[in-house]
């Protein structure tokens, strides 16, 4: 059932620590290797919006609060 | 907002919009936020007053949205007594490493375990002194390295690591004592209700709440984050295991 939900990742907040990527149930997350923020860290993105469920497992485990969490209305 | 959805998590308003200047993956970070997110929750802003202690979260008073007090090392639970006594209405937390509370501050933090302070200790147990590079702690694993101890911890000559929450838990004012850490979503959400618990306890004025953290420092250990969470898992979490060692509030209930 795709488009549950969706996240919001702060580039500048994010320090790419990588929990996030780790404790995604449904692998919709990941580093971006390709570019960096301002602080030459590999920022986290949404990589494959449709199978994000909305779990909030990801803005938990983030320890710098770069994430916001957005849930379909029934 | 795309249209046809709802917000459901945002960073709490209570955690300033500063960066932080903890290592990637530090559970500092991870901490500050959830004691934010229950400050929130419970509406407790303007009465809340923390205690900062002297390691790497010496500057928490930076990002925490609340009144906050610095300590000299390791004497934050004196300085929390003092507060929580001239101002009981206030929901207290000391903030402290290892360090800090169970190494240069063991006194401080028994003797107000003893007497059965009324605030609660959140005790960022990293195994190390994270802030100086790394040394040997009194909570070190056995065997681990550090820099003071390049060849691992002898408990030979530096003793067994100090289980703090089980000491503790042995007072009879002590109220409540909860080992968390926040290596998995499952786990920090267990981090973050027993914040909840132990200042809503507080609130009741039912003595000392001490939730001890099984925490990371990934630049003293020297790993990546994501190595830090197999070594709480693998190495840290079979001795000094996860749960609640004491709740008097759950025994009245039975
Ligand atoms: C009186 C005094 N002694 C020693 C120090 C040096 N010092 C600063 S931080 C620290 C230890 C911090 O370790 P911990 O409490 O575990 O916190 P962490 O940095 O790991 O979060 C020490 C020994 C100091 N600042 N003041
Ligand atoms: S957990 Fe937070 S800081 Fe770490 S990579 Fe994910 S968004 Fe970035
Ligand atoms: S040195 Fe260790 S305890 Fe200090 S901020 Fe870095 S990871 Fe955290």
């Amino acid at each position: 059932m795709p488009f549950k939900g969706y996240v919001e990742i702060s580039v500048e907040g994010c320090k790419g620590c990588g929990l996030c990527v780790i404790h995604c149930p449904t692998e919709c997350l990941a580093l971006n290797m390709s570019d960096t923020n301002s602080y030459s860290l590999h920022y986290a993105y949404l990589k494959e919006p449709d199978k994000c469920i909305a779990c909030q497992n990801c803005s938990i485990i983030c320890p710098d609060a770069a994430i916001t969490v957005y849930k379909k209305i029934a | 907002m795309k249209e046809g959805y709802e917000l459901i998590y945002k960073r709490p308003k209570t955690l300033l919009d500063k960066r932080m200047h903890y290592c990637p993956g530090c559970f500092h970070s991870t901490m500050h936020k959830l004691l934010m997110e229950v400050v929130e929750e419970l509406d407790i802003q303007d009465r809340t007053v923390g205690i900062c202690p002297v390691g790497c979260s010496v500057f928490a008073y930076d990002y925490m949205d609340v009144d906050m007090q610095e300590a000299a090392h390791g004497r934050a639970a004196a300085v929390a007594t003092g507060i929580k006594r001239m101002l009981p209405d206030r929901i207290v937390f000391s903030y402290q490493g290892d360090g800090d509370l169970a190494a240069i501050g063991t006194a401080e933090t028994l003797h107000a375990c003893n007497r059965g302070e009324n605030f609660t200790f959140i005790f960022i147990n990293n195994g190390i002194y994270g802030m100086t590079g790394g040394q040997m702690a009194p909570t070190t694993l056995e065997n681990q390295k550090t820099s003071t101890s390049p060849y691992g911890r002898n408990s030979a000559t530096a003793g067994m690591p100090m289980k703090m929450a089980e000491i503790v838990a042995t007072f009879e004012k002590v109220y409540y004592v909860e080992r968390v850490s926040c290596n998995t979503p499952a786990n920090t959400r267990k981090a973050r209700k027993a914040i909840k618990k132990s200042f809503e306890y507080q609130m009741q004025s039912r003595g000392t709440s001490f939730i001890e953290v099984a925490s990371n420092c990934p630049s003293g250990w020297k790993c990546t984050p994501i190595e830090s969470l197999d070594w709480i898992k693998d190495q840290v979490l079979p001795y000094y295991p996860l749960g609640v060692l004491k709740d008097l509030g759950k025994e009245e209930v039975k």
